[in-house]
């Protein structure tokens, strides 16, 4: 039987799409439970690698023989000796180039609406993290939100469009991944932007992103609009653009709110989180379209790829936005909050320009999930 | 540098075959002795530890000296739980309100990675060539991981002419207090 390599973006394509796969992930149970290929109708069986050493007959007849089977590990190594043991058993079943680590920084961009005069609004969907990066595009000109460190996937976008990078944002100090953004802006000639309030231990120079602030993409009338939103972070910066789409950042998520402990100051920073949630994001619109930074479960994705739904439909339904009591909202985002990012404080510190680490260090730094949220 | 029995050069390899390297290798040991396994791949030490586990050997620990890991891997036993046969023991508990020596009879990378502060270290295999270093007049509490080796420790001093020997029970393994660490 031939053993076959399929890549982290035939993957995505299996989630976006809903369709079904069996993933036999041989990495180890504490890696398995952190951190796994999330999909709608995916099965999964954990056997650890060194189990198996000796033979794969015990797990035969736990795989099914009536869909694909994915054998995943950590980097490939793994998964391809499990593959061909399995195909040496009779059994046709592919490996994940790449591994777990291929998955965590692949890219799947998907457009979210076509905006006036030829203009495009991208989504990133970076499914093994969660993190979600945005592009706007607008005669000639494109804008970067929240770009992660694979930096040449925006770039060769954007040559591929045909567009030249003017403006690179990030809405706040990320804790749970490495921006990419400067790097982007520095390759480029673009701008790069950044909350000042967020911004006070960073070492590069930066600029300022303010509440109000007004930025054109085009010549025309496609805008990004920043509107300060503290909460997340003391800095946390969300934008309206084109009248028509809010990107939240870390503050609100579709299923969940952001958390204000990453950077040590949950006391401190919940009441401004309330009032961002409770009440400047009141005053907005119903029928923007929010578009967050982040997705934390496979259930946030929409049937096409993206992840975006209507303001109106989250004061309804979103949980977050729905605590009457300001104690009880106080006690939701500081007690019992989840674990917190891998590596969160290092990141943070990669994102001042404080440390500077190699590619794999970054990768190392970025295992696991991302954990923005609280619910 | 911590002493071990046997040494495994796995660094430049990536998973699986640090574990599949490994794994042939600590076939050539004898069972309580320790592999050393140089390695550089990072998933290493978390797949190493649960391999170690899932056997039946002991994962002592790692230590990190620059891009190199270094893992220590004690060989387990297959055979069944011996009858310790020294009359003497105290527990766990009792030895901490005692005045003697605590005497630790593990291999001394399992030493290394954790023991009773002020322990003193002689590893089984050098007891009876390393008898002068002892005290017959002090009282001596002998300790290892289950009980099972410090058990036979306790029967060699007694031959030996040591008077005052106890068996600490159950052994390291269930020690909850303090450890001092030498990695």
């Amino acid at each position: 039987m031939t053993v076959n390599k399929w890549t982290a973006a035939k993957v995505a394509r299996k989630v976006i799409n809903k369709e079904e796969l069996f993933i036999l992930d041989v990495r180890n149970p504490d890696a398995f439970e952190d951190w796994k290929i999330e999909g709608h109708q995916f099965e999964y069986l954990n056997v650890p690698y060194f189990e198996l050493l000796d033979g794969v007959e015990e797990i035969l007849p736990k795989l099914p023989t009536d869909k694909d089977v994915l054998v995943v590990c950590a980097k490939e190594g793994s998964s391809v000796m499990v593959a061909e043991m399995l195909s040496e058993a009779g059994r046709e079943v592919a490996y994940l180039e790449g591994g777990m680590k291929a998955w965590s920084s692949y890219l799947e961009p998907v457009k979210v609406a076509d905006l006036e005069n030829g203009g495009e609004l991208y989504q990133f969907v970076r499914l093994g993290k969660g993190c979600l990066s945005y592009m706007v595009i607008s005669e000639g000109e494109a804008a970067i939100i929240d770009a992660v460190r694979f930096t040449d996937v925006f770039t060769n976008f954007a040559n591929e469009k045909g567009v030249k990078i003017k403006h690179v944002f990030d809405t706040h100090l990320h804790a749970d991944h490495i921006s990419g953004g400067r790097n982007i802006a520095a390759s480029t000639g673009a701008t790069y932007y950044l909350p000042p309030k967020d911004a006070t231990d960073v070492v590069f120079d930066y600029t300022p992103l303010t509440d109000g602030l007004n930025v054109k993409i085009g010549s025309s009338q496609i805008n990004v609009n920043a509107l300060y939103s503290p909460g997340h972070t003391i800095g946390s910066t969300s934008f309206v653009v084109d009248h028509q789409f809010l990107l939240t950042g870390d503050i609100l998520f579709i299923d969940s709110i952001g958390r204000p402990d990453l950077a040590g100051l949950a006391e401190d920073w919940v009441g401004d989180l309330r009032e961002t949630l409770y009440s400047r994001y009141r005053e907005l619109a119903e029928d923007l379209l929010v578009l967050p930074a982040h997705f934390m479960i496979i259930d946030e994705l929409n049937g096409d790829g993206t992840v975006a739904k209507r303001l109106g439909d989250l004061f309804k339904e979103n949980h977050g936005l729905n605590i009457e009591d300001e104690a009880e909202f106080r006690r939701t985002v500081t007690d019992n909050l989840p674990p917190q990012p891998n590596a969160y404080e290092q990141i943070r510190q990669v994102n001042m320009g404080k440390i500077t680490p190699d590619n794999d260090e970054q990768t190392e730094m970025e295992i696991g999930p991302n954990r923005c949220a609280v619910r | 540098m911590i002493k071990a029995n046997h040494q495994l050069d796995a660094k430049g390899f990536a998973c699986p075959m640090p574990i599949v390297k490994t794994k042939k290798a600590i076939t050539e040991l004898e069972e309580g002795e320790v592999l050393e396994v140089l390695a550089t791949d990072k998933g290493s030490k978390a797949d190493l530890a649960a391999w170690a586990s899932s056997v039946g050997h002991q994962y002592l620990g790692t230590v990190e000296d620059g891009d190199i890991l270094y893992h220590y891997i004690r060989k387990g036993s297959n055979e069944p739980e011996v009858e310790k046969n020294f009359e003497h023991t105290v527990s766990l508990e009792e030895i901490e309100s005692c005045n003697g020596l605590i005497l630790d009879v593990r291999e001394a990378a399992e030493y290394a990675f954790g023991h009773i502060d002020g322990a003193k270290s002689i590893p089984m295999g050098e007891l009876e060539s390393r008898l002068e270093e002892l005290d017959k007049e002090e009282e001596i509490y002998v300790i290892c991981r289950t009980g099972k080796r410090s058990d036979l420790a306790a029967q060699l001093l007694a031959n030996n002419g040591f008077t005052k020997v106890y068996n600490v029970l159950p052994g390291m393994n269930e020690w909850n207090g303090n450890i001092t660490k030498e990695v």
